[in-house]
């Protein structure tokens, strides 16, 4: 089983209390009406389905009940960082020093 | 399907050598949510200081509090009419929600000295993560629960009345499974 720590909780739990929520920081339109279609659709719709480390929502469910973010990398399952919702997106040359 | 444990009365619910499972006698719950609120003021009319670190509790008089959530708390009172009548008055000055949710769930006391045991069947998390004296939302068998460790091998345990009957009956079972493995 995963462990993944929880910003909020400032715990490392098991994956069994938490859920996945898809990809972190897209960015809905201030005003939708605006966009094409076609911008609607991918803004819906297109994901960036990467191989490697990927930024990605979750929620301690079973817990605190917060939404956070992630960088996983989607190949090893390693969890690099998690951080709470609405802080900007770590750096991730820094991460990858951080990892050895 | 007939809920038996939620209509049940409070008291001994089944028990072996190694652990008790009972029903706690009923108890006002309150649900209280806050952002960035003024603790200090809410803390005043709860009669109790509110924590901030998920996970702690404090308990005064007839009343107790736990931080389920950066702005959640759960409390539980003997006195939760002077509580709502006290936070109604701070409503204007200090935003909050005060749910009373005393309906919504049983509470089982499972103590004895395979307590800690037992849960680990039904528990994923490491039982020295939840420190004698805290509590914690967390998951049991598929279901929320809001578990409080009061003793080293004594627990409280809130579940919803819908998985109170499913929660019960996989305790038991367990507690079986304990006492067979003693012989
Ligand atoms: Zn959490």
């Amino acid at each position: 089983m995963l462990l993944i720590n929880c910003p909020y909780c400032e715990e490392t739990l098991p994956e069994a209390e938490f859920v996945y929520a898809g990809e972190a920081h897209v960015l809905r339109a201030e005003t939708p009406s605006e966009l094409s279609d076609q911008d609607w659709a991918e803004f819906l719709f297109i994901r960036q389905n990467v191989k490697g480390v990927h930024f990605e929502r979750w929620r301690h469910f079973h817990g605190c009940a917060r939404f956070f973010n992630a960088a996983r990398d989607t190949v090893s399952d390693k969890f690099l960082i998690t951080y709470k919702a609405g802080e900007p997106r770590p750096n991730l040359t820094e991460l990858a020093g951080d990892a050895t | 399907m007939t809920h038996t444990i939620a209509t049940s009365p409070a008291g001994l619910l089944f028990g072996t050598q190694g652990v008790q499972i009972s029903r706690m006698p009923p108890k006002a719950r309150l649900s209280l949510r806050s952002r960035n609120a003024n603790l200090m003021a809410l803390s005043k009319a709860i009669g109790i200081p509110v924590p901030t670190k998920i996970g702690a509790c404090d308990t005064k008089g007839g009343t107790e509090i736990l931080c389920l959530g950066p702005d959640e708390w759960l409390v539980l009172s003997d006195v939760s009419d002077h509580i709502a009548e006290a936070c109604e008055k701070l409503y204007a000055s200090v935003p909050h929600s005060l749910v009373d949710i005393s309906h919504r769930e049983v509470t089982f006391n499972i103590s004895g000295p395979q307590a800690t045991e037992l849960l680990t069947l039904g528990w994923p998390r490491d039982p020295a993560s939840l420190r004698v004296g805290e509590g914690r939302r967390t998951v049991f068998d598929s279901a929320t629960v809001v578990l409080w460790r009061d003793a080293e091998n004594a627990y409280r345990m809130d579940v919803w009345n819908s998985f109170a009957d499913h929660l019960f009956q996989f305790l038991q079972h367990g507690c079986r499974e304990l006492a067979a493995q003693a012989y």
